[in-house]
């Protein structure tokens, strides 16, 4: 049923209202692409510029947030939708929470990044790009489904966060290391490793996302349990010799 | 530093799928059921093949658009049909391990243990008190003082009791609409059904008098089997712990309510509760 | 059907003032004309009606003394009165009623509750409406051919029957469409109960209908109590007292078509009261009725 063209409601213009609804939220969603790519940019080039305006963007993401929430709210009070307007209703207003969060994200990593250009650099940053990369993708991949209502595609952006927390989990031994290596590397670590941590959480809310837009288009869940990689918290580096 | 790593999706899993496993779990067993139902005005056949469980002290909500069989179906059930010349159902509706379509069926038997209410209040013209009485005297002798019991049993159990206690020998139709369909309401059960049919009780009424029949609904259903048909929707998701939708005479889901009006699994249920009909 | 409108424009053909001026000052005169032919046409009626009324109203007070109602007729210029006449025409009028009401009931119960769209039924009404508008001399006629001729007489009881022959269509009309005013949904209520048919007819629906019942009831007693071509065959009228039913009797509208028509003074002043009497008794049956009607719901 994903694909197959759906009728109009009988009352055009809440068909209209979805539509806007739709439109609101894929701007909100093309922002907060945008932001976590800057974002990026601006730690790997040390760009203080970039990092500065991604700050100051954050600003207008909150404001799509309130903007798509009163939105839904109005819609739930006056349309009284079911089913798939229903499910549509509720994904956006879920979905722009989960964006909200990206941006917030976003805006962390950059004030981050204002930090650490300020400081020497440390080890490589090949794998924040792959994985900033790949959370880019992904957020963009879900905002496409959501835009087309394809449940498929939403299904496997939920499947295509596993690389993200293997890279994660890489990264984490890795400013471990350095910060046991020269206790002066700490703060420096300490940030990129926020900014990493940052990244892998992205990623966590964009499979959230693609689960709501599954479920606007579907109506049932997808299984408890994802397949995941993340298991940094479990992991314990010795200071060799102890 | 903390990573503590929640699924990030469990919060939303059981805030959405929570509804559906709980409604799908909750329906009852069967109190009326229905085995390829057929009905027919004169050559024109306005059920196919129905096949339907009605669960026993529960709401059962039908739904449809105008002319899709919920009504005629509900006037199978306690065989109102069979009033009129020309209209024949064929099938299995099995209560209580009897075919309420056969022709040995006691009409008045039936009608006793299968009560309906209304789209219109119907009052009889005469007292509150006779209005009640009127259908417990077709079926059971009870001197004064019982009958007296049971007529205050029945209007409390409809929630109008307190506003009629002190005007049981005035005429019913002084009534305003709302107390009216409770009058009605009160008068089938105290013929003391086991099924309870509504036909669009609410259609006539204004939205709170429409609330107070809803919660009365509610009440009834711990002790009486609900089948309620109506076209608005919103009542439907209120009332009902299962919802069936027809269309064209076919039933083309029977559904938990949560389910119904959060996922409905059939395109056409769809199209339909969500106003996308034409 | 994809209009496009420019904004803030009503959609359809523009309106040009001038026609439209026009066609208004069209408009009010027919209006003029047409309210004028009907007023015309209401005042004619009314005259008349006026006159009719007036003149009755007039003479028959004149006539009117104590005397009509203690005296029987007699002789021209013997202090006659109507009492035989009145006596004859309740008597006549109530039986008739009494026995043409309960049979318009079951018929007209028959049609609505039992018979409805059935071919018989509609026979049967069909019948029932010709009788309603049939001339009441054939029924007169009706009733001399198969009680007076073979029973060897003029009697009150073929007066009787003659009316009771008169009232039934109307009850059955009024009776049936009474019956179907009533909500087929009340019908269903009681069935719903579990009640039987006969039960949900007696308990509910004649209850329902009362009101309406009584008061075609009513208005066939006002018709009957003006017949006089139906009396004039069948129970003849009597100048003499008499409330033997087997015997001529006399009625009020006999009277006056007798009296009317004679040479004499006091007779004809006679007529005019009677006239008048049953003028005032239809009068008065049609209020009770309208109080009747409008008394109920």
């Amino acid at each position: 049923m994903s694909n197959e063209p759906v009728p109009e409601h009988i009352v055009r213009s809440y068909d209209e209202e979805l539509r806007r609804l739709r439109d609101m939220t894929a701007r909100m969603g093309g922002l907060a692409e945008r932001q976590v790519a800057d974002s990026t940019q601006a730690l790997v080039r040390r760009d203080t510029a970039l990092a500065t305006e991604v700050v100051q963007r954050d600003v207008q993401i909150d404001q799509l947030e309130r903007e798509i929430e009163a939105f839904c709210v109005r819609l739930l009070a006056l349309r009284q939708p079911v089913a798939s307007d229903l499910r549509i209703i509720i994904a956006a207003m879920k979905v722009s929470n989960d964006l909200e969060r990206i941006g917030d994200y976003a805006a962390n990593g950059a004030k981050r990044s204002l930090v650490l250009s300020s400081l020497p650099a440390i080890g490589s940053l090949n794998g924040f790009e792959r994985m900033a990369h790949l959370v880019q993708e992904n957020l963009k991949a879900a905002m496409d489904a959501f835009v087309n209502s394809d449940a498929e595609a939403a299904r496997r952006v939920w499947e295509a966060d596993e690389p993200v927390d293997a890279i994660y989990n890489g990264i984490f031994r890795e400013l471990l290391t350095f910060m046991m290596e020269d206790p002066r590397n700490i703060t420096s670590a300490t940030h990129m490793l926020f900014i990493a941590k940052n990244l892998e959480r992205i990623g966590d809310h964009t499979t959230n996302i693609a689960e709501r837009i599954h479920y606007a288009v579907r109506g049932d869940n997808l299984p408890e349990d994802r397949p995941k990689a993340d298991e940094s918290a479990y992991a314990v580096v010795r200071p060799a010799g102890s | 530093m903390s990573t503590t790593t929640t699924a990030p999706g469990a919060t939303a899993t059981q805030g959405f799928g929570g509804v559906q496993a709980r409604s799908e779990a909750e329906i009852n067993p069967p109190r009326i059921a229905i085995r390829n139902l057929d009905f027919f005005y004169g050559d024109n056949r306005a059920l196919k093949s129905i096949d339907f469980d009605v669960p026993d002290r529960q709401v059962t909500g039908m739904i449809g658009p105008s002319g899709c069989g919920k009504s005629t179906l509900l006037r199978v059930l306690n065989r109102m049909y069979s009033l009129y010349p020309g209209q024949r159902a064929t099938g299995e509706v099995m209560l209580d391990g009897e075919n309420v379509i056969a022709s040995e069926t006691d009409l008045n038997a039936l009608r006793a243990k299968i009560g309906m209410v209304f789209q219109k209040p119907t009052p009889f013209p005469m007292t509150i008190f006779e209005n009640i009485a009127f259908g417990v005297r077709l079926h059971e002798k009870l001197p004064r003082a019982q009958m007296e019991e049971r007529v205050e049993w029945a209007l409390t159990r409809a929630a109008i009791w307190d506003e009629v206690k002190d005007r049981l020998d005035s005429s019913a139709l002084g009534l305003s609409g709302g107390q009216q369909q409770r009058l009605c309401i009160a008068r089938t059960i105290a013929v003391r059904p086991e099924v309870i049919l509504f036909d669009e009780p609410t259609s006539a009424l204004d939205p709170i008098s429409t609330l107070k029949i809803e919660e009365l609904i509610d009440e009834l259903k711990r002790d009486f089997t609900i089948v309620i048909v109506t076209h608005n929707m919103q009542q439907a998701a209120r009332c009902a712990d299962q919802v069936a939708f027809f269309y064209l005479g076919e039933l083309i889901e029977v559904s938990g309510a949560a389910q119904m009006f959060t996922a409905p699994k059939h395109p056409k249920t769809q199209e339909y509760i969500t106003g996308r009909f034409g | 059907m994809s209009l496009s409108l420019t904004a803030g424009m009503v959609p359809g053909p523009r309106k040009d003032p001038a026609v439209a001026a026009a066609l208004g000052r069209r408009r009010k005169r027919a209006d003029r004309i047409i309210r004028s032919l009907c007023v015309a046409a209401t005042l004619v009626a009314l005259g008349f009606l006026a006159s009719i009324l007036f003149t009755l109203t007039i003479r028959g007070f004149e006539a009117m003394s104590p005397r009509v109602f203690t005296h029987i007729t007699a002789a021209p210029g013997s202090e006659g009165g109507l009492l035989n006449a009145i006596v004859g025409s309740i008597i006549q009028a109530a039986l008739g009623t009494a026995i043409g009401t309960p049979v318009g009931m079951l018929v007209g119960t028959y049609l609505a509750e039992y018979a409805r769209g059935s071919k018989f039924g509609n026979l049967v009404r069909f019948v029932s409406d010709i009788l309603l508008s049939a001339p009441s001399i054939l029924i007169g006629l009706f009733v001399y051919q198969i009680l007076v001729l073979p029973f060897g007489g003029f009697s009150g009881w073929a007066g009787v029957a003659a009316l009771a022959i008169i009232v039934i269509p109307v009850v059955v009309r009024t009776t049936e469409d009474m019956l179907n005013l009533i909500p087929n949904t009340l019908r269903e209520a009681v069935i719903g109960l579990g009640a039987p048919k006969w039960k949900m007819i007696v308990l509910i629906c004649w209850r329902s209908a009362m009101s309406g019942i009584i008061t075609g009831i009513l208005l066939a007693v006002a018709r009957v109590a003006g017949e006089t071509a139906p009396l004039l065959f069948t129970s003849l009228g009597n100048n003499a007292w008499s409330i033997d039913l087997t015997k001529p009797m006399a009625s009020l509208p006999i009277a006056i078509y007798s009296f009317a028509g004679s040479p004499f003074e006091d007779w004809i002043a006679l007529a005019w009261a009677g006239a008048l009497l049953i003028t005032l008794g239809v009068l008065g049956l049609n209020v009770l009725a309208r109080a009747v009607l409008s008394g109920r719901k």
